[in-house]
């Protein structure tokens, strides 16, 4: 993490939507900062609050009828507070977004380079021929083959991932500060991803702007990310640089995440190929989370995840814990009650192959787990 | 031993026609075109490719949800494409299902006691009520789900869950082998473990054997003894995972492998050749090597002469006439070994 002024400060946003259930607390305090040229990546699964946390950052949840508290701070104005209009001047201008899928993104009737002129047009002064230029410029930023004919064409002429190049053309029309990109790769397939995920480094570096990457898949944060924040329950409950999130995470949920994906060697992640061999069959079986992701209307007490979590103690239930400076780790912070000793253990039986269990054996817990 | 089924020069081409009153045809979208592979008693074979490859077309024409165009189907000897009738009815009684979407694969409007015990109606088992009911409450506790959610409906279930109904729907005629299209990706990553594990505990169990489609890598490394890559209705390469991942002589499947994005930032850096363009369409695929508008290898025989699919002297079978080196998989960071 760089030092200085953020681009992008949230503080404590709170995002609720009411509804006939009760009130789905989507997103439940949650803060972070993305910094110039940097990329930020946001995983979380199903209902994490990730994509929700990310459109109220452009003021897209307040017709949801959402109740938003809290401070996103840009530029120094607070976009949670700020009328719309001039929110309108900034999205799609300071901030862009891209959206996971482009064929229902893009405007079914209108040709490719019109959306993109409409675009710009929406935000500068520009007559219809500077901004055409423009947009064949972009297109061809982007990679877009003979963008001077392409530039004519309807979407339904893209193929999928030509289809989110346009997108990115069009999110880059207004040379955006800020890049809020929504699982940008989840519909594509794993070549046509690579290559996104190529160009929106390459344009990074050409344009030095920061990005904000919202996903679900580890490998794709872990390729693209600086930063990194896991969210669970409507909270980040661990943040940290992609390095340390992968070689000393903290928090009994990304060890959970980990250990419950498949690696290109076959065998689970941490876990040596040598303890893989050996043992009962099923040693190198993959150590699922238990139980399934909480309600947001009701979430449990405490920890929101204490129902899952293999290590919480009994007062895990009643304290809700704060997201706290790793001691001893840099720009490391994590929502953890237990003691940071014995996380540090309980983490290295884990990345040893051993299970959960087995890990709680080896490290004397203060009091046996729920 | 001869292999449980037998799939040879297995085509599927779909008509693309033109025309309101009379349609006639104008051409043909080979979705599967020539394709031949064992499937081993007792072993996992996965099926990988990017969409449009053709190996969901060649799971339903497997499970005869599609009739094929040309080419067998041996099913313990017994050639099943053109079974009709009640034999066919026997045939899929060995071969059962489970689909990728857990939401629209089961009746909304039943309960999870009937979807699951839907098979046996269909054949005509445990006729008593209370005798199937027990059936069905076992088939739920072998795949996780609590029994007496018997008359629950599925909107009840979470996502995972409700794969465990289909998984248990496939399961209870007591099939020799099950074909999963994508199981898990459509959930997250904590429920998917649920899921790998559970089908990986009932392979063992049960004896099962198991064709796997899915797009993702690393699942399949995770799941299969062996893998087939296929592209634009092809086999490309095919064979043991370890060989598979270790070594890969098809281009393609080195930048498949190349292309996976891996949770280990330390790994970065390497020299990533990305494939350029996109899959070309299967109404009208290039002539004889399939991939070689695509590949950073091709010369100019790859455009003339269509390449067999031979052993490649690494323990896969590849259809390639220019192999890659151990070098050039180095160079490209995909031997996962």
């Amino acid at each position: 993490m760089s030092t200085g002024e953020p681009l992008l400060r949230v503080e404590n946003l709170k995002v609720d939507f009411p509804g006939e259930d009760g009130v789905v607390h989507a997103v439940d305090g949650v803060s972070y900062e993305v910094h110039e040229g940097r990329t930020l990546g946001i995983v979380g699964e199903s209902g994490s609050g990730k994509t929700v946390s990310s459109l109220t950052t452009l003021g897209l949840t307040r017709r949801q009828g959402a109740v938003i508290s809290g401070k996103i701070m840009f530029d120094g104005r607070d976009l949670v507070t700020l009328p719309e209009d001039e929110l309108r001047s900034i999205r799609g201008n300071d901030i862009a977004m891209i959206f996971q899928d482009p064929l229902s993104s893009l405007h079914p009737l209108y040709r490719v380079g019109d959306q993109l002129v409409e675009a710009v047009r929406a935000h500068r002064e520009m007559s219809k021929q500077q901004a055409r230029e423009r947009a064949v410029e972009l297109l061809g930023l982007v990679g877009i083959p003979d963008p001077r004919r392409r530039v004519d064409e309807y979407p339904h002429e893209f193929s999928g991932g030509m289809r989110q190049r346009a997108m990115i053309a069009m999110a880059l029309m207004n040379d955006p500060k800020l890049l809020i990109a929504d699982e940008p790769t989840t519909a594509l397939d794993v070549t046509v991803q690579a290559q996104i995920l190529a160009l929106m480094e390459r344009l990074q570096s050409e344009l030095g702007m920061a990005i904000m990457i919202i996903t679900h898949d580890l490998g794709v944060v872990a390729e693209m990310a600086d930063d990194i924040a896991v969210m669970y329950a409507g909270r980040i409950v661990e943040t940290t640089t992609a390095e340390r999130l992968f070689s000393a995470p903290e928090h009994p949920y990304t060890w959970g995440l980990l250990r419950s994906i498949p690696t290109m060697e076959g065998y689970t992640w941490g876990l040596m190929k040598a303890m893989a061999s050996e043992g009962p069959p099923g040693r190198q079986d993959l150590v699922p989370i238990p139980g399934t992701p909480p309600s947001l209307i009701n979430p449990p007490s405490g920890c929101h995840f204490h129902p899952r979590c293999p290590y919480s103690q009994p007062e895990h239930t009643r304290v809700d814990p704060p997201l706290e400076p790793v001691p001893g780790g840099e720009h490391h912070q994590v929502a953890c009650l237990l003691e940071s000793d014995i996380r540090r253990r309980l983490w290295e039986q884990l990345r040893a192959g051993q299970t959960p269990a087995e890990a709680i054996a080896e490290v004397e817990m203060p009091e046996a787990p729920l | 031993m001869s292999p449980l089924i037998e799939v040879r020069d297995l085509t599927k081409h779909f008509p693309i026609t033109r025309g309101i009153l009379v349609q006639h045809k104008v051409g043909a979208v080979k979705a599967v075109d020539g394709v031949s592979f064992d499937v081993n008693s007792g072993e996992t074979l996965g099926i990988v490719g990017e969409s449009g490859c053709g190996k969901s077309t060649t799971a339903r024409l497997m499970m005869r949800l599609l009739d094929s165009t040309s080419g067998e189907i041996r099913f313990e000897g017994q050639d099943i494409t053109a079974l009709e009738g009640s034999d066919l009815k026997a045939v899929r009684r060995e071969m059962q299902m489970i689909f990728q979407d857990p939401f629209s694969s089961v009746n909304p409007r039943k309960t999870v006691g009937s979807i699951i015990g839907e098979p046996f109606a269909i054949h005509k088992l445990y006729k008593g009520t209370g005798e199937r009911k027990r059936e069905v409450q076992d088939l739920m506790e072998l795949v996780g789900l609590n029994p007496e959610h018997y008359n629950r409906y599925p909107h009840e279930f979470s996502g995972g869950q409700r794969q465990r109904i289909g998984v248990a729907r496939a399961l209870a005629l007591k099939p020799k082998v099950l074909i999963a299209d994508e199981p898990v990706s459509a959930l997250d990553v904590s429920i998917q473990a649920q899921v790998l594990n559970l089908l990986r505990d009932l392979q063992r169990t049960l004896g099962l054997t198991v064709v796997f489609i899915a797009h993702d890598l690393s699942v399949v490394r995770h799941m299969c003894d062996r893998v087939a890559v296929m592209y634009l209705g092809k086999i490309v390469e095919v064979g043991k995972s370890d060989a598979l991942y270790d070594f890969p002589r098809h281009p393609y499947t080195g930048a498949l492998l190349a292309a996976v994005p891996v949770v280990d930032p330390s790994r970065h850096g390497t020299k990533r050749r990305l494939l350029t363009g996109d899959v070309p369409s299967p109404a009208n695929p290039p002539v004889a090597c399939r991939f070689h508008t695509r590949c950073p290898k091709a010369q100019e025989d790859c455009s003339q002469v269509e390449p067999p699919l031979q052993e490649g002297g690494s323990g896969t079978v590849v259809a390639c006439h220019h192999k890659m080196t151990r070098e050039e998989v180095a160079e490209i960071g995909v031997s996962w070994g």
